[in-house]
């Protein structure tokens, strides 16, 4: 299992101040010249910046600025309240600002967590920085919502730093003003107290007094039995705007003069635009211009609907290649021969497979397939853009503002400074948005046309121009001993994005070996929500339990048993088995499968319960226990569990993308379906709390799910499910 | 010129009279609180109430809307800025996530309250299961219901 650098908060700003992470310090907690930078972006009159992270008024008026986006996970609410927990802020008098895409809110804490080693990386970063993950320069740019991490970095590394800082200084600036020492000061919701004389003052009053000192870079922070905020169930900041219409997404933007314009991109990725003839459709009402762009056609016209009519009207040739064959038989068969015969990379390694297998009783193997997956947020993907004398603005929902920002201003030979990006709510996101592909699209119409461009895709182009969670095909193999106990474990299986520690696994098996065979195609891949951990949880956590069916054990139990090292897997596990009724009888056809995954330093276990008399499985009821450590906002943490479950159970039951004459076969929602209302489980959840660092929500809850409904299945039929999606129960192995 | 009603108002849309409903309520008329999700029905996002009954703005010709009465999200809270019902019900379960697929969920369900008073799990499930929401809160949608149900 991972074995997480050791992370404390005196280490992350001793190591900022040493590294580039010196920033990380300085625009965190220290006014200087780094802040006088912001003071544009977010301070208005009377008032001052006292930290990166938070502003004071004079009329103390507390804004929390949040740099990550809000896709629905709840983030501004739970990193506003992590910062107010430690300012003693009145949080429900907080403003709050997503801050705006200029280097000074790159994710530091976030970077940092990086250069400094930390295991648990998320996907995003590889995918953004194109691989050249190890350029601290580069890394600066980053300023990414995604793995997880905003709660788990943004939060702890900066937010609560911030806030003991902050109220810190102003602390220090009324005892100075006051003539009294500051250990005879209190404060509470934004007010400072000296019970002494029966003085109070708004924090405001000081906000002047305390810029003009110098912070502690160490401020002590609360331990968490003092919290009064972060633990308890907050509303969600976002939620009042999204019940009436007025939230504002990347494909509500309003700019003056704005066209409309849609593309298509050659079906077969990599392939390019050959030749278009426009003879129909350049005549067509609205159309004020068609691009042939290269890798993409786009018509610019007076409205959407007009711009998607004569895209469809347009002849349009692509070239062609050798991609043009293949098809998803013909992938899977080359995965086959690189798992056959392709080098292997070892990723981890333990004991001996090897020795352990000379002296097994047998060997025990199993074959898993996984297919691609899109992300189908259900916003397609858009972005305006309006390049004008010299500066570009770009309105859109990112997960990675500073980093699209920077790609645009390099790909359109602009100076970073000329460039403007305003984010947006983000109509789902899963990984997709963390992509520039849209973005650079519609900067280049504005700039081919001439106009304020508004780019949308249809739900076609959606679908089918997505970067793909990757198809894996992953084999396993165990040595048993003559107690059909496993002695080793070893795994080989293609494709390789991260976290690294994604196929490790947390059982008690004293032999192990993870190796990885690489396998291209021209697919485009990207993060999915939790990225490998969809893959590896369900290979991991079909594997085991087969091990256990091997065994002649029970599945809660064998894993119970090795995991005994790790007391809160046991603590997670327990929970879910007694939340989902864990061995009470069940009416014929139904059944419970089991699972535990540990992603993003959160466990999660869950307990399906399943009915398979009509062929196809339904799933009634889901118990999921997770360990977060500390959940910030525990009814948004639930809701986490709730969605990343009901994403990976719909991948489970219906996701799949295929390859056709190497496109993607699939299109809109009615062939590439999405789990509906009527077939949702009614899902519990307990969070289970412990004293371990603060671990990820967003993604947590999707990795069980898909091998827990398929040992449910297995329980119910004797049918091994060593594919997805399941839709039929009686395709399974016999086992 | 297309004539109808919306939110209450009067209007004449110069919108090709083929387009469908959905970009001539969005681009038109500005109000984009009405999404587009899917383009074929397929995904609920763009539902808005047409005379009363839900309809799926993205594959109503602008045509059909010909001396109507819509209804879009901007209409549903009341002329004081009362939220209805279903609305307050979906704050008091926290049910919006990225909140995208809320507005059609929302024109589903107060159209389902309207005929349906007292739903049961199934009036539920068959009034709602042409609404997708990708972020997976159908188990908040249906408490929100219930709870709406009762205080409406």
């Amino acid at each position: 299992m991972a074995k997480l650098g050791k992370w404390t908060r005196r280490g992350f700003i001793g190591a900022g101040l040493v590294a580039a992470g010196a920033l990380v310090v300085g625009v965190a907690i220290r006014p200087g010249d780094r802040t006088d930078k912001l003071e544009k972006y977010v301070a208005g009159e009377g008032e001052h910046l006292l930290a990166a992270w938070v502003k004071i008024s004079e009329e103390n008026v507390i804004t929390a600025i949040i740099p990550h986006g809000e896709m629905g996970q709840g983030v501004h609410t739970a990193l506003s309240a992590m910062l107010a927990e430690e300012m003693d802020a009145d949080w429900e008098a907080m403003e709050i600002l997503e801050a705006p895409a200029i280097k000074d809110y790159a994710n530091f804490p976030l970077v940092r967590e990086f250069i400094a080693g930390g295991k648990a990386v998320p996907g995003m970063v590889f995918d953004t920085l194109n691989g050249a993950m190890l350029a601290i320069s580069k890394a600066m740019n980053m300023q990414i919502t995604g793995g997880s991490t905003s709660v788990r970095f943004t939060g702890t590394g900066a937010m609560q730093t911030a806030g003991a800082a902050a109220r810190e200084l102003i602390v220090k600036a009324a005892a100075k003003d006051w003539g009294v020492p500051a250990s005879s000061l209190r404060t509470e919701k934004s007010v400072v107290y000296h019970d002494g004389s029966n003085r109070s003052a708004p924090y405001g009053t000081f906000a002047a007094a305390a810029s003009e000192m110098e912070p502690n870079i160490r401020p002590t922070l609360k331990s968490r039995k003092d919290y009064t905020l972060m633990g308890q169930s907050l509303p969600r900041v976002d939620i009042p705007a999204k019940v009436n219409g007025t939230a504002a997404f990347g494909i509500d933007a309003k700019v003056d003069g704005m066209k409309y314009a849609t593309v298509m991109a050659p079906p077969v990725h990599g392939a390019k635009i050959e030749q278009v003839d426009e003879s129909a459709a350049k005549d067509m009402p609205g159309v004020i211009s068609i691009h042939n762009m290269g890798d993409y056609v786009g018509v610019v016209a007076d409205g959407y609907w007009q711009a998607q009519q004569a895209l469809y009207a347009l002849d349009i040739t692509f070239t062609t290649s050798e991609a043009d064959a293949l098809n998803q038989e013909a992938l899977y068969a080359q995965y086959a021969q690189a798992l056959d015969s392709g080098k292997r990379k070892v990723l981890h390694k333990t004991g001996d497979v090897t020795k352990a297998e000379a002296k097994a009783a047998r060997i025990f193997e199993a074959e898993y397939t996984v297919p691609y997956l899109a992300h189908a947020c259900m916003e397609p993907m858009n972005a305006t853009a309006w390049v004008r004398d010299g500066v570009c603005d770009i309105w859109c929902g990112t997960q990675n503002p500073l980093g699209t920002k920077e790609a645009v201003a390099k790909a359109f030979d602009m100076k970073s400074e000329d460039v403007s990006l305003h984010t947006a709510f983000m109509g789902g996101a899963f990984g997709r948005r963390a992509m520039t592909d849209y973005v650079m699209q519609a900067v280049a119409l504005s700039k081919a046309s001439g106009h304020p461009v508004k780019l949308i895709w249809s739900r076609e182009e959606t679908t089918q121009q997505d970067h793909y969670r990757p198809a894996v095909i992953g084999r396993y193999r165990a040595a048993l001993d003559s107690n059909n106990m496993p002695m080793s474990w070893e795994s080989v299986f293609v494709h390789k994005m991260d976290p690294p520690e994604a196929s490790l696994i947390p059982y008690a098996i004293p032999n192990q070996k993870m190796q990885v065979v690489e396998s291209p195609s021209h697919t485009r891949l990207g993060p999915w929500r939790s990225v490998d951990h969809t893959q590896h949880g369900y290979f991991t956590e079909s594997f085991i339990e087969e091990l256990a069916h091997e065994a002649g054990k029970d599945g809660y139990e064998f894993r119970r048993a090795l995991l005994s090292d790790h007391p809160r897997f046991v603590k997670v596990l327990d929970v879910a088995a007694k939340l989902g009724n864990w061995g009470a009888p069940l009416p014929d056809g139904q059944a419970r499968g089991i699972s535990i995954v540990e992603s993003f330093m959160t466990i999660c276990a869950q307990v399906v319960t399943v009915d398979v008399s009509k062929g196809e499985p339904r799933v009634l009821h889901v118990a999921c226990a997770a360990d977060p450590g500390l959940a910030v906002n525990p009814d948004g943490f639930t809701a986490q569990m709730q969605s990343g479950i009901i994403y990976g159970l719909c991948a489970a039951l219906h996701g799949e993308i295929t390859l056709e004459d190497g496109a993607v076969a699939q299109s809109n929602f009615h062939d590439y379906e999405i789990l509906r209302i009527d077939r949702a489980p009614k899902i519990d959840t307990v969070i289970v709390s412990s004293d371990a660092r603060i671990g990820g929500g967003g993604e947590p809850g999707t990795p069980p799910i898909a091998p827990a409904l398929a040992n449910a299945v297995f329980n119910a039929t004797g049918r091994r499910m060593r594919s997805l999606p399941i839709r039929d129960v009686s395709v399974g192995v016999a086992s | 010129m297309v004539q109808l009603n919306i939110n209450g108002q009067q209007a004449s849309l110069k919108t090709d009279p083929d387009t469908p409903l959905l970009w001539a309520i969005r681009e038109e008329l500005g109000l984009t609180g009405t999404k587009f999700g899917c383009g074929i029905a397929q995904c609920g996002a763009c539902t808005v109430h047409v005379n009363g009954e839900p309809v799926r703005s993205c594959s109503t010709p602008l045509s059909a809307a010909e001396g109507t009465d819509v209804t879009t999200i901007e209409g549903v809270t009341d002329a004081e800025g009362t939220l209805h019902a279903v609305q307050q019900a979906w704050i008091k379960h926290q049910v919006p996530q990225c909140g995208y697929c809320q507005s059609g969920q929302i024109m589903s369900a107060v159209a389902l309250l309207e005929t349906t008073p007292d739903p049961t799990d199934e009036d539920i499930n068959t009034a709602m299961s042409g609404n997708i929401c990708r972020c997976g809160m159908y188990d908040r949608i249906r408490a929100a219901i219930k709870t709406a149900a009762k205080e409406a």
